[in-house]
C-alpha cells in the first residue's frame, strides 16, 4: 500500500478544508509575490528599503568575520587554480612565447602611464573619498553582482556615488542603509561604464556580464582592441571621473572585446567612496546654431 | 519517504523545536550570503532552497503549503534577487511537489535527487529570468556551475537535515 497522503486526510472536513484553505494561501501569495516581482521590474530599487535595513544589521557581522578571516579571498582563488589546472599548461607556454612582445608593451605602456598621469595631474585637483569602508559581503547565490559595503547614509554615502579600490573603479552605490551600502560591481551584467583606451583615448563601453569579467563594445567601428590593453573611465556621463582605471582586454570574442577588472572585489581589504563627478556641461546648442549662422 | 511518528520517547517532543528547527536551518541557509567573501560570479549553492527541499524530501507533511512564502520572503531579504523572486518560485516548488506526491508515491532518494535537482535548476534559472527582467543582463551559461555544485550538494544537505530531524524530536 502506497503511504498514505498527508495531502488526503480522509473524511474530516475540518481538515479537508484546512488543506484547501493553505493552497488558497500558497497560491495568493504566490500571486502577490508574482506583483512584486513585476513592480521591481519597473522599479528595480522601489523595495531595497527592507533590504538596506537588513543590511545594516548583519553587516557588522559580515565585517567581523571578514577581520577575522582576512584571506578568504584567497581561499576561493585557490579552488579556482584547481579548476584551471587543466588548461594552464597550455596557456603557460602560450604566455612564455608571448611575454617578450609583452614586455616591450608594457614598458612603452608604463611610459605611456607616467605621461598621462603627469598631464592628469596638470589638469586634475586630488578627489576627497567620502569615505573609506570594507567590502563585507555580496550575494553569492544570486545572478546579481551586489556587494555590501560597511558605510552608509550615517557617512555621507549616497546613492550613484563611484566606489574605487586601490586598483581600479569596484562600482557605484545603488542603495543606502544608515551603516551599509549596496554596491553595484561593475562586473554585474546589468552594469555599463563608459571607458576609453589608456593609450589613445578609444571610447568604449565597458559592460559587465555576470561572470566576472567585462565586455567591451567600442563606440566607432574601425578601432580593433588588442589583449592587454587598458582601460580607464572616460568620465563621459558623469558619475565616475575620467582616469580610474577599469579593464585590462584579455582576448577578442564574437560579442567584443573581453576584459578583465583591474580591481579584484575578492581580495580588496578597503575601498574609497568618492563624490559623483559631474562632467562639464556640453556646449550649449545655441553656440552651434550662431556657428551655423555664420 | 514520510515515515511516521510515534512517540518512542519517554517524553513529548517540544511543539517549538518540531517546527523551529526546520524552519531555523532553511532561514540560515538563507543567510550563508553573509559569509565574507565577495564573489565575482555566482557560485554559492542556494543553501535555504536546498534545506526546504531536503526537509520536504524527508518528511513529507512537514510544511504547509503556504510555508514557502514567509520563508522565501526571508530569502529575498538577504539574496539579492527582487523582492518576491524566492517567495514565488519556492511557492511553485511545493506546489509542483504535491504534484509530484500524487504521481510518484513510490519514490526512493536518487528520484527525489533528480526531482530536486531539476527544480533547482528550473529556479537559478528562472531567478536569472527574474533579476535579469530587473535590471540585469547575465547570460544563462554563467549559471552552470551553481547549478552543477547545487545538485552535487544536495545528498549533504538531505543528510544534514536528517541528523537536525532526529535532533528536533529529543530536544
Amino acid at each position: 500500500m502506497a503511504p498514505p497522503s498527508p495531502r488526503r486526510p480522509g473524511f474530516s472536513r475540518r481538515a479537508q478544508y484546512g488543506i484547501f484553505a493553505s493552497y488558497v494561501i500558497a497560491v495568493a501569495g504566490a500571486g502577490f509575490a508574482l506583483l512584486l516581482v513585476l513592480t521591481a521590474r519597473f522599479d528595480p530599487n522601489g523595495h531595497s528599503a527592507l533590504q538596506s535595513i537588513v543590511a545594516d544589521m548583519t553587516s557588522p557581522i559580515s565585517s567581523a568575520a571578514r577581520s577575522a578571516l582576512a584571506s578568504t579571498g584567497d581561499v576561493g582563488e585557490s579552488i579556482g587554480a584547481y579548476f584551471d589546472a587543466a588548461s594552464k599548461n597550455k596557456a603557460m607556454a602560450k604566455e612564455l612565447a608571448a611575454s617578450k612582445r609583452k614586455l616591450i608593451d608594457a614598458d612603452v605602456l608604463r611610459q605611456e602611464n607616467r605621461r598621462l598621469k603627469e598631464l592628469l595631474g596638470l589638469k586634475s585637483e586630488a578627489v576627497q573619498p567620502i569615505a573609506r569602508a570594507a567590502l563585507v559581503s555580496s550575494t553569492g547565490a544570486s545572478s546579481r553582482r551586489y556587494a555590501i559595503l560597511s558605510a552608509g547614509a550615517s557617512d555621507g554615502v549616497a546613492n550613484g556615488q563611484p566606489v574605487v579600490g586601490p586598483d581600479g573603479l569596484v562600482g557605484r552605490i545603488v542603495s543606502v542603509g544608515r551603516v551599509s551600502a549596496r554596491v553595484l560591481l561593475i562586473v554585474d551584467g546589468g552594469n555599463v561604464t563608459p571607458v576609453k583606451r589608456s593609450v589613445d583615448g578609444a571610447p568604449a563601453l565597458a559592460i559587465g556580464t555576470g561572470d566576472g569579467r567585462l565586455i567591451l563594445r567600442p563606440l566607432t567601428s574601425d578601432v580593433q582592441f588588442k589583449p592587454g590593453d587598458i582601460f580607464v573611465t572616460s568620465g563621459s556621463g558623469g558619475i565616475y571621473r575620467p582616469g580610474i582605471s577599469v579593464a585590462r582586454a584579455i582576448d577578442r570574442g564574437r560579442e567584443g572585446t573581453k576584459a578583465r577588472p583591474m580591481a579584484d572585489p575578492a581580495r580588496l581589504d578597503y575601498a574609497e567612496v568618492e563624490p559623483i563627478y559631474l562632467a562639464p556641461p556640453p556646449p550649449a546648442p545655441s553656440q552651434i546654431g550662431e556657428a551655423k549662422e555664420d | 519517504m514520510a515515515r511516521g511518528y510515534e512517540p518512542r520517547l519517554n517524553r513529548v517532543a517540544s511543539r517549538w523545536a518540531l517546527i523551529g528547527v526546520p524552519a531555523l536551518s532553511v532561514m540560515l541557509g538563507s543567510m550563508t550570503v553573509l559569509i565574507p567573501q565577495i564573489s565575482v560570479f555566482p557560485l554559492l549553492p542556494p543553501f535555504g532552497l536546498l534545506i526546504l527541499l531536503a526537509w520536504r524530501m524527508i518528511v513529507r507533511d512537514l510544511w504547509p503549503v503556504w510555508a514557502a512564502l514567509p520563508l522565501g520572503f526571508f530569502d529575498d531579504i538577504f539574496s539579492g534577487q527582487p523582492l518576491g523572486s524566492a517567495m514565488l518560485l519556492w511557492t511553485l516548488v511545493f506546489l509542483v511537489l504535491d504534484i509530484f506526491d500524487r504521481w510518484m508515491m513510490w519514490r526512493d532518494f536518487r528520484q527525489d535527487w533528480v526531482i530536486a535537482g531539476t527544480l533547482v535548476a528550473v529556479v537559478l534559472l528562472v531567478g536569472l529570468a527574474i533579476a535579469n527582467s530587473s535590471g540585469g543582463n547575465t547570460s544563462a551559461v554563467v549559471l552552470l556551475p551553481q547549478i552543477i555544485v547545487s545538485i552535487l550538494i544536495f545528498p549533504l544537505m538531505v543528510r544534514l537535515c536528517a541528523r537536525l530531524d532526529v535532533l528536533r524530536w529529543t530536544l
